[in-house]
């Protein structure tokens, strides 16, 4: 039980980076030029809304005093109203939190099932034909921009064969997941490309290592070490390879979900950036710092119990 | 018949030496192709990549437009040309102002020490708690759209990898015995940084330079794509698949070039990366 003992003093060594995402997203808002009360409320603003906002967020009051409303505000989950929506933006957030992350999981899914047969293959044909062809197809792939990636998929399976949806979302599961097909292979596709450059690295090294070379010398075949032993051991660094890039994963999610108009937190950053909806821009880009900050905690945790060598 | 014996080896060492250095030649082959094509674009070009021409709307690749026409009746291929300036522009400039700044700082950072290294490392860790381009959107947002603030924003965000990365070997070798060597005959702090430490520091940066290039080639285009980088009329990959995606169904050839432009540019930054990484026996 006591290697689990980061669970408990983890999130307190988080509190500063918790804090400076905090300083940033209120800093992102403010430093915008003019009177920050016109800015959240648009051109049209009425002087009695104007003078509203100033009591609210304490305009008048010095900056300190300021960012501390912030975060009282925050603890009480307000954020402030957006422009265009007109509710609160965390109460906006949630609503798109769904799509995102269906997006997110369902492309990690789907770059493990093309990382791992390649990287299999690459890893056991070392220096051969398949392993070369594997490492050209990888080395591209990274350089593959996600936004014509996914033209180029609605250009094949959407058009000549029919096969997916071009854009939306639906509304039970098995149609949001028909929606997301492409979506998800857009990023899959690049995301698999960075994972098997790595999980090959790692195959090649566990099928050198001692545990293999012993369950050879007990006789097991080739399949067997590899399924019971070079897999499992290459696989640790992977997941710690999938939470390094999540902030990648997220950015590519927010290009995507433009592309394919997914109602997702990524299409609802880009439309606030075009209509100066400031509040859900800095909402977006909190809720996303935090998500990143969560997932490196659980890739803590998992790698923990996966690997009982592992000390945090 | 000496002539052959002694040839034999140079040609199979010649070779060899092409086998070991593929990936360094191709992608330094596919990088020089690029920048002569960026500095001879108004001699290579065969069209005026912003001139209009209504005649020839949406042509599929034919002898006269090789890559086609857009929906304004201008030249795809002359447009890909042009965009080769901005899009290398993008990379370059991307690349040396977080490159430079993360430099200096990691150096100073991981020389000093003390309150200043964990001032640096607690910015860092916040900076990256951020994804890379929520975050380069959110600068942009209220900077507004272009180029200038893509720039400004890679400055303020993509400095802390180069940071982090000399910063490590900065604390590493500065307890060499050269260092300490130079402590010792009372050299300045300045030069036993920038002259004795930062030169031996700066091999892992030099290749993660490369695969940043391919990183930030992709994010100036996408956010070029989404229309808060480059402004139309003017040429680049990003925006060209976006003002080509309304016709993807009927004209493919608006959107297949430019995309095509970018993956091959990248993966030459890739290619250098992997060679440099070998060369210099450095690996992530």
């Amino acid at each position: 039980m006591h290697r689990y003992k980061f669970v408990l003093y983890r999130p307190l060594q988080l509190l500063p980076v918790l804090f400076g995402i905090s300083v940033i997203t209120f800093v992102l808002v403010r430093l915008i030029p003019g009177d920050p009360a016109r800015v959240l409320l648009g051109t049209r603003a009425t002087p009695t809304a104007i003078a509203r906002i100033r009591e609210q967020y304490g305009l008048d009051e010095p900056i300190w005093l300021q960012y501390f409303y912030f975060i009282e505000n925050l603890g009480r989950g307000e954020m402030g109203k957006s422009i265009l929506y007109k509710i609160d933006v965390l109460k906006l957030i949630a609503t798109r939190i769904e799509p995102t992350l269906m997006l997110v999981l369902t492309s990690v899914v789907l770059s493990i099932l093309i990382a791992l047969p390649m990287s299999a293959i690459a890893a056991r044909c070392q220096g051969r034909l398949p392993d070369h062809a594997v490492r050209i197809v990888s080395t591209m792939g990274i350089g593959f921009p996600p936004f014509w990636l996914a033209l180029m998929l609605i250009i094949f399976f959407s058009v000549q064969l029919d096969l997916f949806p071009v854009s939306g979302y639906g509304e039970t599961i098995p149609e949001k997941l028909w929606h997301l097909a492409l979506p998800s292979l857009t990023i899959a596709l690049s995301l698999s490309a960075v994972i098997t450059r790595s999980l090959r690295a790692a195959m090649i090294h566990s099928l050198r290592s001692d545990v293999a070379t012993a369950a050879r010398a007990r006789g097991m075949p080739e399949g067997i070490v590899f399924w019971r032993h070079v897999l499992p051991n290459s696989l640790v660094p992977t997941i710690n390879l999938l939470a390094v890039n999540i902030g990648w994963l997220i950015g590519g999610s927010v290009v995507v979900e433009s592309v394919f108009a997914l109602p997702g937190m990524g299409q609802l950053l880009v439309r606030a950036i075009f209509s100066r909806d400031y509040m859900v821009v800095q909402g977006v880009a909190m809720v996303f710092a935090c998500a990143t900050v969560l997932v490196n905690f659980l890739a803590d945790i998992i790698t923990v119990t996966v690997d009982p060598r592992v000390k945090l | 018949m000496s002539a052959p014996a002694v040839r034999l080896p140079v040609s199979r060492g010649l070779s060899r030496w092409l086998g070991e250095h593929l990936s360094l030649l191709a992608g330094a082959g596919i990088l020089a192709f690029f920048i002569l094509l960026a500095l001879a674009a108004p001699l290579v070009a065969p069209y005026d990549p912003v001139a209009q021409m209504a005649d020839v709307r949406l042509q599929p690749p034919s002898l006269a437009h090789p890559f086609g026409t857009d929906n304004f009746g201008r030249d795809v291929l002359s447009r890909v040309i042009w965009g080769t300036r901005i899009d290398l522009q993008i990379a370059f400039i991307g690349v040396a102002f977080p490159f430079v700044i993360g430099t200096l700082l990691g150096t100073v950072a991981g020389f000093f020490g003390g309150i200043v290294d964990t001032v640096f490392m607690r910015v860092i860790d916040i900076i990256l708690a951020f994804p890379f381009l929520v975050l380069m959107l959110s600068i942009i947002a209220i900077l507004g759209p272009g180029l200038a603030s893509f720039y400004i924003a890679m400055a303020l965000v993509g400095w802390v990898s180069y940071a982090r990365l000399v910063r490590a070997q900065i604390l590493v070798l500065k307890n060499s015995d050269y260092a300490v060597a130079a402590v010792s005959l009372g050299f300045s702090r300045a030069r036993i940084m920038f002259r004795h430490l930062l030169p031996n520091a700066i091999a892992g940066s030099l290749v993660f330079v490369m695969s940043d290039a391919v990183l930030v080639l992709l994010n100036g285009a996408a956010i070029s794509y989404l229309g808060l980088g480059v402004q139309p009329p003017t040429a680049e990959w990003g925006i060209m698949v976006a003002e080509g995606q309304p016709f993807v169904t009927t004209a493919w050839w608006i959107t297949l070039f430019p995309g095509l432009s970018i993956v091959f540019l990248a993966f030459a930054f890739s290619l250098l990366g992997d060679a440099l990484g070998d060369l210099l026996g450095v690996h992530e």
